[in-house]
């Protein structure tokens, strides 16, 4: 599998002291990716660095390009979508307003767009039924399918999400992560997934990346990790 | 009957320019969170250009379009190269920015045309409508561009893909860039559409008030106090107050005379204010500061 995006000594940091202190991973054209670690372990910082949402030093290629000098709409413009920590709804907006931003980048194509709500639709119909309601209105997990839908909206290549199961109920956590496999799979878009649930991340991603305090502590396909003892102990509790 | 009658389309009238000023108000406010206290300077400047394009021979309308585009650029340079260093400055200091901005635009407009009052003409017949006695033609118009713009704004930001991602870039900036728009041009874009108002407020007032560099600090007022009265968040609170004012401006200075008009159409306000901090129809209760 080649890269589809690449780190390499990446440094991050909001101005302040450093929070990602020279971290190297990559994501596979077609892979899903994961990277586990405690709360402040700089995993959010991760996704930010990618597209451009702090201070950041090191190289980051995408599809080939470098983008560690970009600015975050010019990464995303490239196809990478980020479903961010909070999910970032707009709130006062409708559901179906959300999603058409989602395809703000490429807004003159009208019959794409009609086509891609009906498939994010397909995925989530509960967003069909919430289409013309205030999005700040939607409950946690309607509102974390939004965000998911926002990004694929875009047509990305791959896919940044940020905590997707975070407050959610179980059955919906499952839904969410049947469907991200489903986006992997059918429109072939690379993720890399930032999780606290490891159980469903681990089963999902091929490659893995442990984090502490900013820095890759171990890394290996998903099944090593989930098999690593220390892993075990402190991240899937047997 | 009559009199009250002709009270009230001449209120409508300066209404619909409080209106559109106030809308111009609510639009920066909403995106940036900033009162622009140079809105009616700007529209008063744009004023002087119409004012020499006429002066030079060029027929109204055309210096009328000429107007709105030369304003919308200009009012889009300034966001870029004057507000846009202090964006995240204190609020004082945006303050300071803004009233300088005022200062700037006035004394140059009094030292280009000098302070002594010029008339502005209307495009509009001097005989009044269908020989009615209620309105004048001038009166009538202006209600009509009024309502013309204020539909255009409307129907910009629901339905177009660049209204709604000015909506978005106001209220969620950092998620608007994340589906790749760009949130400075959207600002820039704002501030164009607010100068580009003004002009047109600023065109529609001067054959009612005359044209000096000082024309719009009464108008700005009543505007302020239009978009503060129907909610500074809210631009249908805003237009609605816009319009208010200038019925409320008219009636009462034809009941009570019209030393006291202003007096007495703040102190509804005032009232009201008390009564409803937000303004009629706003709903923010918590200042982003
Ligand atoms: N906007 C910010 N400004 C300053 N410091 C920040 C900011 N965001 C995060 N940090 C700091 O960066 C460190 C890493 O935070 P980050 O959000 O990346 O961790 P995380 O691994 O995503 O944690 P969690 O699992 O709780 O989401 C923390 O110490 C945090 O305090
Ligand atoms: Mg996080």
């Amino acid at each position: 599998m080649s890269a589809l995006l690449e780190a390499q000594d990446l440094h991050a940091s909001y101005g302040g002291p450093a929070i990602l202190k020279g971290i190297s991973f990559t994501v596979g054209e077609g892979g899903i990716t994961t990277v586990l670690g405690a709360n402040g372990a700089g995993k959010t910082t991760l996704l930010r660095a990618i597209c451009g949402m702090c201070h950041r030093r090191g190289r980051v290629r995408f599809a080939g390009q470098a983008i560690e000098n970009k600015a975050t709409e010019d990464v995303v413009r490239l196809g990478v979508a980020h479903v961010p920590d909070g999910r970032g709804t707009f709130l006062h907006l409708t559901t179906e307003e959300n999603l058409r931003l989602g395809a703000y980048t490429r807004h003159r194509d009208k019959t794409g767009i009609a086509h891609d709500l009906e498939r994010v639709f397909g995925y989530f119909p509960k967003l069909k039924e919430r289409r013309k309601q205030q999005a700040g209105t939607l409950s946690g997990g309607e509102q974390q399918m939004l965000a998911i839908s926002r990004g694929l909206m875009l047509r990305p290549k791959l896919m940044l999400l940020d905590e997707p199961s975070f407050g959610l109920a179980p059955l919906i956590v499952q839904d969410i992560f049947r469907i991200m496999r489903a986006i992997n799979i059918q429109d072939k878009v690379s993720i890399l997934l930032v999780e606290q649930n490891a159980e469903l991340a681990l089963d999902l991603a091929d490659t893995a990346y442990l984090m502490e305090t900013g820095q890759v502590v171990l890394s290996g396909p998903a099944e090593q990790i989930r098999s690593d003892p220390s892993v075990r102990k402190a991240y899937l509790g047997y | 009957m009559d009199a009250l009658l002709h009270q009230v389309f001449a209120g409508l009238a300066s209404g619909g320019i409080y209106a559109s000023l106030a809308l111009a108000l609510v639009m920066i406010h909403n995106a940036t969170n900033h009162i622009n206290f140079a809105q009616g300077e700007m529209a008063m400047f744009s004023t002087y250009i119409a004012w020499s394009l006429i002066n030079i021979g060029v027929p109204y309308w055309a210096a009328f379009v000429a107007t709105i585009v030369i304003s919308f650029f200009a009012a889009a340079a300034i966001e870029r190269i004057l507000i846009r260093p202090v964006e995240k400055a204190p609020v004082l200091t945006v303050v300071s920015v803004f009233i300088g901005l005022l200062l700037i635009l006035n004394s140059v407009a009094g030292w280009i045309y000098t302070y002594t009052i010029k008339s502005f003409t209307s495009p509009f017949p001097s005989e009044p409508p269908f020989g009615n006695k209620f309105v004048s033609s001038h009166e009538l118009g202006a209600i009509a561009i009024a309502l013309f713009v204020l539909v255009a704004m409307y129907l910009f930001f629901r339905v177009t893909p660049l209204g709604l991602a000015m909506r978005a870039a106001a209220e969620n900036p950092a998620s608007s860039r994340l589906v790749g728009i760009r949130v400075g041009w959207m600002l820039a874009l704002g501030w164009g559409f607010a100068g580009a108002i003004g002009a047109i407020a600023g065109m529609m007032i001067a054959p009612l008030v005359y044209l000096d560099p000082n024309m719009m600090a009464g108008i700005m007022l009543y505007a302020f106090a239009g978009a503060l009265l129907g909610g500074i968040d809210n631009p249908w609170g805003a237009v609605i107050g816009g319009f208010l004012m200038g019925v409320l401006e008219n009636v009462v200075g034809a009941l009570i005379g019209t030393e006291l008009k202003l007096t007495v159409a703040l102190v509804l306000i005032i009232i009201v204010l008390l009564l409803r901090p937000n303004g009629l129809w706003g709903h923010k209760v918590v200042s982003r500061v």
